[in-house]
């Protein structure tokens, strides 16, 4: 179950809130089928309570939104992007533990 | 925080029956799940070598029976990752995310992960259609053609399961047979959708530019000649590297990695046990890692009973683990 702090990203609403934010954005291409993700789904619901008001996390499911993960060439899962200012900063490809990934977005907040 | 009895690092085939057998043997074992919690299990489908299934058995299935299986004798399990060890003295302690945990005994399952080829346009397409899990990735390649590198089990296993989506799948392989067991490879050579490129070496995915996979350039191994393979995806199946990372310096390891054990489990500091494919470049089976597994939990159990009640005092614990490692 993802916490109520975790943004639900689409198709529709990525470029308002992912490209226009003004705060950077952790997004989490996942899919239901996607056991590695099922297993970072935690950590994510972790940092959107650590983050909160900073740094907004988000998921993106990538069945339901063929069009956002095309345009990232998104072909294997999970991938984490760190977006600030529209622009890529981050990108991590599988699994990351809490503390990495902690380190990675503080360098840009 | 008190010291436990024994910290298993590590919840795969390996990890969690040690968990279990120390969870029987009362020892309250504290399991840290690492990264890849479950462990290579996790990235299969059908296992159907698991004696006593006689059907099969889904890999991630079968891990979260095992894990239920030590729950429900008293292990506890954790999720995290252990970001260094101190065997040098004892108690053991393990850091976990900045907390350390102390033990009496030490049981490492943690595994061995995917090597990649190690080419640099390899590392830029991770993610982009360059990928070690067929499970998790070859969704993205539905009607697709795709290349899987290797020769063993894992190449071929990959190999047949993505024939479910991709619209043909080559193996490459640097030799011109196979190391894979005899009945995947006659299933290889029976699916219409898998052809094989022999004597091959990758020299470079394309296009690491363009920030998607559009090929690979191979060169025969044996003529020198080059070509270009068009594919969408390429997956990597050339074999593991241990995950001892964490012990270099504070164990003994063999020149690939692996931790060395004789006796059973036991490794060069007496009190820290190994089991799975850790310690194990031969077998790498779910089976043989859950039996080291076991063997460990025995171990450890035998090296803590033995331990005398006053822990504080290392240079008097080490000497009783010697004269116990001694036998």
């Amino acid at each position: 179950m993802a916490s109520e702090k975790v943004t639900t990203l689409t198709d529709t609403n990525f470029d308002q809130s992912v490209i226009k934010a003004a705060q950077p954005v952790l997004v989490d291409f996942w899919a239901e089928w996607c056991g590695p993700c099922k297993r970072l789904g935690p950590t994510i619901d972790e940092l959107a309570t650590d983050y909160d008001g900073r740094v907004t996390i988000g998921k993106l499911n990538v069945d339901d939104n063929p069009s956002v993960a095309g345009r990232f060439s998104i072909r294997g899962i999970p991938t984490l992007l760190l977006f600030k200012g529209g622009q890529i900063v981050e990108q991590v490809v599988g699994l990351a533990d809490k503390d990495s990934l902690k380190k990675l977005i503080d360098k840009h907040v | 925080m008190s010291t436990h009895n024994v910290i298993v690092i590590g919840s795969g085939p390996a990890g969690l029956t040690a968990a279990l057998y120390t969870a029987r043997a009362n020892m309250k074992p504290f399991v840290i799940e690492g990264l890849e919690a479950g462990g290579q299990l996790m990235l299969t489908t059908l296992v159907e070598n698991w004696p006593g299934v006689r059907d099969g058995i889904m890999g991630p299935e079968l891990m979260t029976e095992m894990r239920a299986q030590a729950e429900r004798f008293g292990a506890e399990v954790v999720r995290g990752q252990v970001s260094a060890v101190d065997l040098q003295a004892h108690p053991f302690a393990v850091t976990m995310s900045g907390v350390e945990h102390t033990a009496r005994s030490l049981i490492i399952a943690t595994g061995a992960s995917a090597r990649l080829l190690g080419l640099p346009s390899e590392r830029k397409l991770l993610g982009h259609g360059v990928s070690t899990c067929a499970t998790c990735d070859g969704y993205f390649f539905r009607g697709k053609p795709i290349a899987v590198v290797g020769g063993g089990d894992s190449a071929l296993e990959e190999a047949i399961f993505l024939t479910r989506f991709a619209s043909s799948v080559v193996v490459v392989h640097r030799r011109e047979s196979l190391r894979a067991s005899k009945i995947m490879q006659d299933k290889a050579f029976a699916n219409p959708k898998i052809a094989f490129e022999w004597n091959s070496d990758v020299e470079h995915i394309t296009d690491d530019g363009k920030g998607e996979v559009t090929g690979m350039v191979l060169v025969n191994n044996k003529t020198g000649a080059r070509k270009t393979l068009v594919v969408d995806g390429v997956f990597v199946a050339i074999g593991h590297t241990p995950n001892t990372g964490l012990f270099q310096g504070q164990l003994e390891l063999d020149p690939a990695g692996y931790i060395v054990t004789h006796m059973g489990s036991r490794t060069s500091v007496p009190g820290v046990f190994a089991c799975g494919d850790v310690q194990d470049h031969t077998y790498r089976q779910a089976i043989t890692a859950a039996g080291s597994g076991c063997m460990a939990a025995i171990d450890a159990e035998h090296f803590v009973d033995g331990l005398p009640q006053h822990i504080g005092d290392p240079e008097r614990a080490a000497e009783i683990a010697e004269s116990i490692a001694d036998g």
